[in-house]
């Protein structure tokens, strides 16, 4: 029998039709919604008089443009204010699930998914954001779709699909001090670029990503897109079963569907359209320079020089980047001064991300030129590090600790860097005007943000190993 | 949707690589409702300074890239969020094709969804056109979707190549949805078989 990769196992088990010289039609058993951009999809099967087709398979959020002030408050911005009544209104007209505002369970698309057990081994999962990639983590096929695919989904469960290709990312190695997850996926996207998974989607294996927790997994395969790969997945195992197991919305018989999600890893020898190898040890804590997330280098390094390019495009988008980022070649990393960090959005705010924060920050203070803040992921994230005393860590230490949402990762909430504020952040997009427009973001793991907050620039975490 | 079958129309340029949608379409602007009326914001950061004249140094601000329906870029174009809104404000500026010598997927996809052509060239043949249009004001290329060719007035040809079924699909100006549809038994089957 032909050795099949997990992506091909799901894959298989989802088409609803196929024929040569055609997409095939996949079906989906997941759909995730929130407000941003659900609206003219939900518009548009109201005007041609159809109805979401399995309601009870589709669930809604709202975390792009909420406030992350207290929940209490108006939303001051009439647009966002009605963009998430839209989103209400829509929950309520078409029988979706909603977790709104004032629910213990609202969050981050991304983070509520698997907290609520709606993301589970072996089902299609998608999402309008591209950063659907994080579900991946626990053995799903899920993947971001535009607004009109939103609407597909609504409206037939299924979506048209051309078979991506295979790509085998294989990490093994002890992972020295400092080298977070965050920095795994960083280097990996500075290895390969952004466009290097185009087309393709990934798979994470080797005893270094076996090792991760299931938390950690996510951040790798967060960040999958910013490969420019359509999805990034990890088998299940041990640890994926343990996380799910008890959750909301997890299957009712979950002993057989353990047994089932067993036959889902990649089979021995199955063959990819493409392997790469990473050495964990060789790796180290990462600090994005400029304006994609594949313009990478180690904190211990320096900003580099469009001459160390050799390919025209990448020399002139580090022309560019410097430019943007206010960066002269040459200057060491840990000599960038920052003004503002963030810890928060769908690659960073879960509770191990809290944590691993706030275990660092314990009985320290944000140096006086920071103005920091932690936006936890979701609710049950929030409520976890409350009860586990981070939040008071956090505040003591000068943080500011806020509600849950995507905040400052896309600042579409009043969450903004100012022009020309530089800022260590914990999220996955480095690009012009991100986080505010002239806004200089530097993507990095928690820990990282966590001591340029302390130190007021870049620091290489792995000095503290020793005190 | 409208059929796209052949476009002819003046070029502008787009001289960056890994232009992302935040660019194409920055996050303050996706918080309206609408499907439509995207264009005014279209590279809002670069168009403008400070939000209301236009910027001078940005390439497609000069005059001679007025009323241009095609434009032509780097690689990488579209990377980032999946935010439809990029098409819809390419679109609604007035632009329905787009030439780079790779594009992300989403986008990529987003785009045929909309009635826009991206169509992938090679390196340099996209390097090609940027000398020609930057030497001539008010270069004009075809595009024939029909014959998945790029021609120009002075002698440029380049063939290129498109999924059969986007091609199919964008020719005749087909709604996905309706097409889906047509499985509705299968869909209903598939279902009944996971139930069960």
């Amino acid at each position: 029998m032909k050795r099949k990769t997990m992506f091909e196992k799901i894959w298989e088990s989802h088409v609803v039709h196929e024929e040569p010289g055609k997409p095939s039609l996949i079906y989906i058993d997941r759909h995730l919604v929130h407000e941003v951009t659900s609206p003219q999809a939900f518009e548009s099967l109201r005007l041609s008089g159809r109805k979401v087709r399995r309601p009870e398979l589709t669930f809604a959020t709202m975390d792009h443009n909420v406030p992350t002030t207290m929940r209490s408050l108006p939303i001051t911005d009439p647009i966002s204010a009605q963009q998430i009544e839209t989103l209400r209104t829509n929950c309520r007209e078409f029988g979706v699930t909603l977790f709104d505002l004032d629910s213990p369970e609202q969050g981050i698309v991304h983070v509520i998914g698997p907290e609520l057990g709606v993301t589970l081994p072996g089902v299609t999962l998608v999402c309008g954001d591209s950063h659907t990639s994080t579900h991946g983590a626990f053995g799903a096929l899920a993947f971001g779709i535009g607004t009109s695919e939103v609407e597909h989904v609504l409206a037939t469960q299924c979506l048209l699909q051309e078979r991506p290709k295979t790509f085998l990312i294989e990490v093994n190695g002890q992972r020295p001090y400092g080298v977070e997850a965050k920095d795994i996926i960083l280097s990996i996207i500075g290895q390969i670029g952004t466009g290097g998974g185009t087309g393709s989607v990934v798979e994470y294996a080797g005893d270094t990503i076996r090792a991760l927790s299931v938390e950690e997994r996510m951040t790798v395969c967060n960040m999958s897109i910013e490969g420019g790969a359509r999805a990034g997945m990890i088998a299940p195992d041990e640890k994926t079963f343990a996380y799910l197991r008890g959750r909301k919305y997890t299957p009712k018989d979950f002993d057989a569907a353990v047994a089932r999600w067993k036959s889902l890893p990649s089979d021995p020898g199955a063959v990819f359209d493409r392997k790469l190898v990473i050495n964990a040890a060789t790796l180290t804590p990462q600090v994005t320079w400029g304006t994609n997330p594949g313009q990478v280098v180690a904190v211990d390094s320096r900003v580099p020089s469009p001459a160390d390019f050799a390919d025209p495009n990448d020399r002139k988008s580090a022309e560019r980047a410097l430019e943007y980022m206010g960066l002269k070649a040459g200057t060491p990393i840990s000599d960038l001064a920052v003004e503002r960090v963030f810890i928060g959005s769908c690659t960073n705010s879960r509770i191990e991300d809290l944590r691993v924060a706030a275990q660092f920050i314990r009985g320290r203070k944000v140096s006086s030129k920071v103005y920091a803040m932690v936006v936890p992921g979701s609710q049950p994230v929030k409520k976890k590090a409350e009860e586990e005393g981070l939040d008071r860590i956090f505040k003591d230490a000068g943080f500011d600790w806020r509600e849950s949402g995507c905040s400052m990762c896309l600042g579409m909430n009043p969450d903004i860097l100012k022009p020309g504020e530089r800022c260590a952040s914990t999220s996955n997009r480095n690009f012009e005007g991100r986080q505010g427009k002239g806004g200089r973001t530097h993507l990095v793991s928690p820990i990282m943000a966590a001591a340029a907050a302390i130190e007021g620039h870049f620091v290489d975490v792995r000095q503290y190993r020793t005190n | 949707m409208e059929p796209f079958t052949q476009l002819k129309g003046i070029v502008t340029l787009l001289d960056l690589p890994n232009v992302d949608t935040d660019q194409i379409i920055p996050k303050q602007f996706l918080k309206r409702i609408e499907r439509t009326g995207f264009g005014q914001y279209l590279f809002y950061d670069w168009r403008f300074v400070d939000g209301r004249a236009l910027n001078p140094e940005f390439e497609m601000n000069q005059e001679r890239y007025r009323g241009a329906r095609i434009l032509v870029t780097r690689a990488n174009f579209g990377c980032g969020s999946s935010r439809e809104h990029a098409p819809w404000s390419l679109e609604d500026y007035g632009f329905r094709c787009i030439i780079a010598p790779s594009f992300a997927d989403i986008f990529y996809n987003n785009c045929f969804k909309n009635g826009m052509l991206p169509v992938q060239l090679q390196e340099e043949q996209v390097e090609q056109i940027f000398q020609r249009v930057r030497q001539t004001p008010g270069y004009e290329l075809a595009v024939d979707l029909v014959d998945q060719t790029i021609r120009s007035e002075d002698g440029l040809k380049f063939r290129f190549e498109v999924d059969g079924f986007r091609r199919h699909c964008l020719l005749n100006g087909l709604d996905d949805i309706g097409l889906t549809l047509q499985y509705e038994a299968k869909i209903g089957e598939f279902e009944r078989r996971a139930a069960g």
